[in-house]
């Protein structure tokens, strides 16, 4: 264990956001949970007895006859918005004067950083270059994650749980969330911040950079291991594979989700269910992907002259 | 002067004309006479005046209405004031918890302005040429007063802005805050989310040393691949796409990260994006508002009361 080398990548100023990130995120998910069960139970209570529907207040939070429903903004919003601005400063203060940002060596194009690495929010798209090629890892799958965001209220039909912290409600759409802003987005920048060293070599934390590391890995294309040699079986090959994860995939979660979304699933126009089936088997294809190359060494599914998958 | 030719010679009283200096005597004696009488009373009202600063003119041409705690001020110091005008004068009870909001929106505004005043500080000392940029830094790190202190806060506000930002669109998501009709506002919210990463990448070259140029070199070396315009991707190459006039070049003002790609991120990162950024920023809040202000704390709505959509 090089505790050394795990103090020098921790302390790094730079990776200390995604040192406080972790916990920040930790506190604001218990946070968020504890809302969401209190409401859940709140509903399961209110589902169970009419009459109590028909006349209670239906927030978690206290409330009596009498209260008032509205509050002033000044001064009961401005004063919290006044302490959060206070509040701010005061942790941009003192970090800045007891971290400093970080300086390197002038530019120099003859002297290649090792590692080279983006500016940490960008770390899970440099980590994807490892599985795809760069036209995916660069540009289509930033792409795609945009436009995955912006279709999510065009492709939520749900119409429960707007303007309250709920699970029971909204099971589904908060688990593909978290899967891609944690599992995927968090871990991947972990992944690129903690793990990755030179050569972009996988280094466990604590394990010092080695920076004449060989590591001697075959990775092969999919096709090869069926003994496939021919260019044009190869594209068609791959496309069929590629075309048949989405296929089969969409067919086994079309599955599940009528079973258990039923509702949704009818609400669903074939548009919006094709969209939503599209972004999550795309979601799925990245740890898919990473897989089977850290535990098959493949490296391309589908090769063609023009582009490899 | 004779009598003849003075022109107040028949004014004087019984007749006989008075010299000028008793007249000025008259004068000043009559103005003294008046000062001693009505002074004091004009003292009198002027502290009177003073003690109620609020009534002078100068204060209500300022302030257009009374500050006494009633609802009615209450209401019109936020509603008459431009920087408070885009709240409205009520919200709901359970709004001002920070365990609804997070007060990751706000703080991201207020990053945004921290991040404005403080770069605006740092652009009087850093030109945005080869020669230049890097002692720049420096000489702000060691000469400038509080310079080191200047570019720290500009650092970690920039990472702290897009965990503000990211922490922000997660509780929006957590609480359904997207659905109708807000979707066109988490829309807006995807581009300015894009736009803080932007700014943030932008400012990672403008130092000039090795951490950015091989930061920026990693990540525009990707736009190389881009399928159809980048000279290494897809079908670029069929295209016509060379290093020489693809998108890659556009970004970098060359083939290589050097002296162009430093003043387009320059200008990028200080003009371009925070303008569109602001931009946006107006018609992210304004949304807020016209689409019924914040999204909650709501009453839960129960499964059996969901009324189907017709279709």
């Amino acid at each position: 264990m090089d505790w050394k080398q795990l103090w020098e990548i921790v302390s790094a100023p730079d990776n200390v956001p995604i040192v406080a990130l972790i916990p920040l995120l930790a506190f604001y998910i218990y946070l968020a949970w504890k809302q969401a069960h209190a409401n859940d139970r709140l509903i399961a209570e209110l589902e169970t007895n009419p009459a109590l529907a028909k006349t209670h207040h239906r927030k978690a939070w206290p409330f009596q006859p009498g209260w008032q429903k509205e509050l002033h903004v000044w001064p009961f919003l401005l004063r919290m918005e006044f302490l959060a601005a206070i509040i701010v400063t005061i942790i941009l203060m003192v970090w800045s004067i007891t971290l400093n940002a970080p300086l390197e060596e002038p530019a120099n194009p003859n002297l290649t950083m090792n590692p080279a690495k983006a500016p940490w929010y960008f770390l899970g798209l440099q980590e994807m270059l490892v599985y795809f090629d760069p036209w995916i890892a660069g540009v289509v799958m930033p792409t795609l994650i945009i436009f995955g965001l912006m279709m999510i209220p065009y492709i939520d039909t749900n119409p429960l749980g707007c303007g309250y912290y709920t699970w029971k409600q909204r099971k589904f759409a908060i688990s593909t969330y978290l899967f891609g802003f944690i599992v995927l987005w968090v871990t991947m920048i972990f992944i690129g911040t903690f793990i990755r060293g030179p050569g972009w070599q996988w280094f466990w934390p604590g394990q010092t950079w080695d920076h004449n590391r060989l590591i001697y890995e075959v990775n092969r294309d999919l096709p090869d291991i069926f003994g496939i040699t021919s260019n044009w079986v190869k594209g068609i090959f791959g496309a069929i594979v590629v075309g048949g994860f989405y296929v089969a995939g969409g067919f086994l979660v079309t599955a599940i989700f009528r079973r258990h979304n039923a509702k949704d699933f009818k609400r669903m126009s074939l548009m919006q269910y094709s969209i939503l089936m599209f972004f999550l088997l795309t979601m799925l294809a990245l740890p898919i992907k990473m897989m089977i190359r850290h535990l098959f060494h493949i490296k391309y599914v589908w090769i063609t002259p023009w582009f490899n998958v | 002067m004779s009598d003849e030719t003075n022109p107040n010679a028949k004014n004087g009283k019984n007749g006989k004309s008075t010299g000028l200096l008793e007249r000025v005597k008259a004068g000043v004696k009559e103005d003294i006479d008046s000062l001693k009488a009505e002074l004091p009373a004009k003292m009198k009202e002027q502290v009177e005046l003073l003690s109620k600063p609020t009534k002078t003119q100068v204060y209500t041409s300022i302030f257009r209405h009374k500050h006494d705690d009633t609802p009615r001020n209450r209401a019109l110091g936020v509603l008459s004031n431009v920087f408070l005008h885009l709240h409205p004068a009520k919200i709901n009870r359970d709004a001002v918890r920070y365990s609804y909001t997070w007060g990751m929106g706000g703080i991201t505004f207020y990053l945004f302005i921290v991040l404005t005043f403080t770069g605006v500080l740092l652009m009087f000392y850093y030109h945005p040429s080869k020669v230049q940029a890097f002692r720049d830094v420096l000489y702000l790190e060691h000469d400038v007063p509080f310079g080191r202190l200047l570019r720290n806060m500009h650092r970690w506000a920039a990472h702290l802005m897009v965990i503000a930002v990211e922490l922000h669109m997660f509780r929006v998501f957590l609480t359904g805050s997207y659905k109708k009709p807000r979707e066109f506002n988490w829309n807006v919210g995807v581009i300015l989310l894009v736009l803080t990463l932007l700014l943030s990448f932008t400012g990672y070259l403008l130092p000039d040393d090795q951490l950015g140029f091989w930061a920026v070199t990693v990540g525009t070396n990707m736009a190389r691949a881009t399928p159809l315009l980048g000279h290494e991707g897809p079908f670029g190459a069929q295209l016509g796409m060379t290093p020489y006039n693809d998108v890659r070049f556009g970004l970098l003002g060359g083939s290589i990260v050097d002296a162009n790609a430093l003043l387009r991120s320059y200008i990028w990162h200080c003009i371009g994006i925070p303008i569109i950024a602001s931009v946006f920023m107006i018609v992210h809040f304004w949304r807020v508002r016209k689409d019924g202000g914040i999204s909650g704390p709501a009453q839960v709505m129960l499964d059996s009361e969901v009324k189907e959509a017709r279709k």
